[in-house]
């Protein structure tokens, strides 16, 4: 019975997991050729090497961590307050609140993005809001500054969801408990309502550091060209110099550093005892 | 020619699909009906000129349309793409995709009307398509400067305007970095005019002569803004730029967008006088292609003076049937930053090929660059 129930779980994985991520091994180990498709089929290792030992592209994975870590913090930063002030809202709010943390989700991912260059950009709406209170402008279209903008805003909700329902978990009488017995508002923080959030807040940093790792489309639209990021030069081996190989190996290896933290997630602490 | 990376997303996204799914605009036909899969730029095309052709030949056609020469050549290089007709700019694509076997040789025998074309500029494709085997001339244009004028009179009155001087050296290019200066964001496209500009050879895969580009570039990279994947028109017309390198199709555009807006924003472009790259738009037929004889007629159709006049009426690009220009409307005609004097065309260059390595070797200077690290 229960194989049964796994069943559909098994075939997503096997067809929509396991078989491209086999699809991009062997294209990774063939051989780049002027044909259709451009590559012979081989068991070259070449591609992988190159990926791993060319210091170019360790720039591209250095780079594309450094904003992932970036905007993962920046997300905890911001989006910690937010999920323990939801959770700790009366019910009728706290789904409101809920709903409009989900509602950016109703529109689609691009359009959102399209938006903010609206409001960024050199005649956007924010530069004419501050022109109107006699701010200078400030050229933010094409920089780190608006790539972070867009990242934590499309990825905030990822690490609010998970924290928030473990948050809200949380048994209160055990904080006052802790505060009866003379503990100060931070001391009931680090010692309580932290450790019980553990488990919620290493689910919300998976959530976004893993996919902004490999973040392509909001550095591209939003970013400046000052960071090379590992997303950008898989494309450019791919679309630009058509070494579908070398493009395959990066993508490889990019999964392979993705399921590392991920494991890492998982081995997490359970928490919840203190 | 027109948007060399814009949204590779996109693409990635299109051509993922069109793996899972392919052939995507080959859906078996009903046995009699004849029909062609046009898969072209966007906006580049005389509607009524396919109405026309449907009329007078019952073929149907199905016309779909890409914005970056990555979406069409990975789907063709990935194999049945389902069409007919494509129109791949003549480097890179065009040639690589002759060189990977992607396309069919044309039957000069059934296109007749290739006879109206240009016999100087066929011949200048062949740098991209030896002996003219494998595509017809479909519209045309190079690579230069968009300006705002406006902008460049009170920032920089005495910079010159008919030189890559007033972009390529770092004292004028300081002056406009106020006003914006954005680059396409293609090596291809830019690597070749500086190289002419520096007096070496547009087509040298040399490694000096790509350090002398970067030593270049990076004199006046404090200066760029931004660079573009598809061409600067929004950023040109709106006022956001105004000094870019870009494709001569692009700033005629953005020029006449700016005229629509309305706010007195003025762009010229120029063809500069060390010389433009020269990039040709090519109708071709996929080696796959099942309807083969119907995309022949569409191509020889299309090649009519008076269809192909129409269509530069429509896009404002220029073409290359000589015998046409009678019926171009005269504010196209002569206006040379699309049909330029033959003093500026005798200064035209055309690339060719660039072997593997050092397309990534010029793809890495340009990340670098880029990054400004």
């Amino acid at each position: 019975m229960r194989t049964l129930f796994l069943a559909p779980l098994w075939a997503w994985l096997t067809l929509f997991v396991a078989a491209p991520a086999l699809l991009i091994a062997v294209i990774a180990l063939a051989i780049p050729a002027d044909t259709v498709p451009p590559f012979r089929l081989a068991l070259a290792p070449d591609a992988l090497i190159q990926a791993l030992t060319d210091s170019f592209y360790w720039h591209g994975f250095l780079g594309s961590l450094r904003i992932a870590a970036i905007s993962t913090l920046a997300c905890l930063a911001i989006g910690y307050p937010m999920a323990l002030a939801i959770a700790r809202t009366s019910a009728r709010w706290r789904g409101l609140l809920l709903a409009i943390v989900i509602l950016p989700f109703w529109s689609g991912f691009l359009l959102r993005i399209t938006a903010w260059i609206g409001i960024l950009r050199d005649e956007g709406y924010l530069n004419a809001i501050l022109s109107a209170v006699g701010i200078a402008k400030i050229q933010l279209m094409n920089t780190d500054a608006a790539m972070f903008i867009g990242i934590i805003y499309c990825y905030l909700p990822f690490l609010i969801l998970p924290l928030e329902s473990r948050l809200s978990s949380a048994d209160r009488s055990l904080e006052q408990a802790a505060a009866d017995l003379g503990a100060t508002p931070v001391r009931v923080f680090v010692h309580v309502t932290l450790p019980h959030s553990l488990p919620g807040m290493f689910a919300g940093l998976a959530l976004v550091f893993i996919p902004v790792t490999g973040e392509y489309v909001i550095p591209e639209l939003l970013g400046g060209p000052s960071s090379i990021t590992i997303g950008r030069v898989i494309a450019d081996e791919f679309f630009n110099n058509n070494d579908w190989p070398q493009a395959s190996a990066l993508a490889l290896i990019l999964l392979a550093a993705l399921v590392l933290p991920a494991t890492i997630a998982r081995r997490a602490p359970r928490g919840g005892r203190i | 020619m027109k948007g060399v990376s814009a949204m590779r997303f996109l693409s990635a996204v299109l051509l993922g699909a069109s793996l899972l799914l392919s052939p995507p605009a080959a859906a078996p036909a009903r046995a009699q009906e004849r029909v062609v899969n046009v898969y072209n730029w966007s906006d580049y095309i005389d509607p009524y000129a396919i109405d026309r052709f449907q009329r007078e030949t019952g073929i149907r056609v199905r016309y779909d349309v890409y914005d970056s020469l990555e979406t069409l050549e990975a789907k063709l290089l990935a194999g049945k793409s389902g069409y007919d007709i494509v129109v791949p700019t003549s480097e890179p694509s065009f040639s690589r995709l002759i060189r990977a076997g992607a396309l069919a040789p044309l039957d000069a025998a059934r296109i007749p009307h290739l006879a109206n074309l240009d016999p100087t500029m066929m011949s200048q494709v062949k740098s991209s398509d030896p002996g003219n085997k494998f595509g017809a001339i479909y519209l045309w244009g190079t690579t230069g400067i968009g300006y705002n004028a406006a902008k460049l009179a009170a920032l920089a009155p005495d910079a010159p305007r008919d030189s890559w001087d007033l972009l390529l050296k770092p004292e004028n290019a300081k002056r406009m970095a106020k006003c914006g200066i954005v680059l396409l964001d293609s090596a291809i496209d830019v690597i070749p005019s500086v190289l002419r500009w520096l007096g070496r050879d547009p087509n040298s895969t040399d490694s000096q002569d790509l350090a002398a580009v970067e030593s270049a570039l990076r004199g006046i990279r404090p200066y760029i803004r931004a660079f573009i994947g598809g061409g600067a028109v929004e950023q040109l017309a709106s006022g956001e730029a105004c000094l870019a390198l870009n494709y001569s199709g692009d700033v005629i555009q953005a020029a006449a967008r700016a005229e629509e807006a309305g706010k007195g924003i003025q762009i010229r472009y120029i063809v500069p006088k060390e010389g433009a790259q020269l990039a040709f738009d090519m109708l071709a037929i996929p080696a796959d292609a099942l309807h083969k004889s119907e995309a022949m007629e569409l191509i020889n159709f299309l090649l009519k003076p008076d269809v192909m006049a129409g269509i530069t009426n429509q896009v404002r690009y220029p073409n290359a049937i000589p015998i046409s220009n009678s019926s171009i409307k005269p504010d196209i005609l002569n206006d040379p930053g699309i049909y330029p004097p033959q003093s500026v065309r005798d200064r035209f260059f055309t690339i060719g090929a660039v072997p593997p390595e050092a397309t990534r070797a010029r793809s890495r200077m340009w990340a670098r660059l880029k990054s400004g690290g």
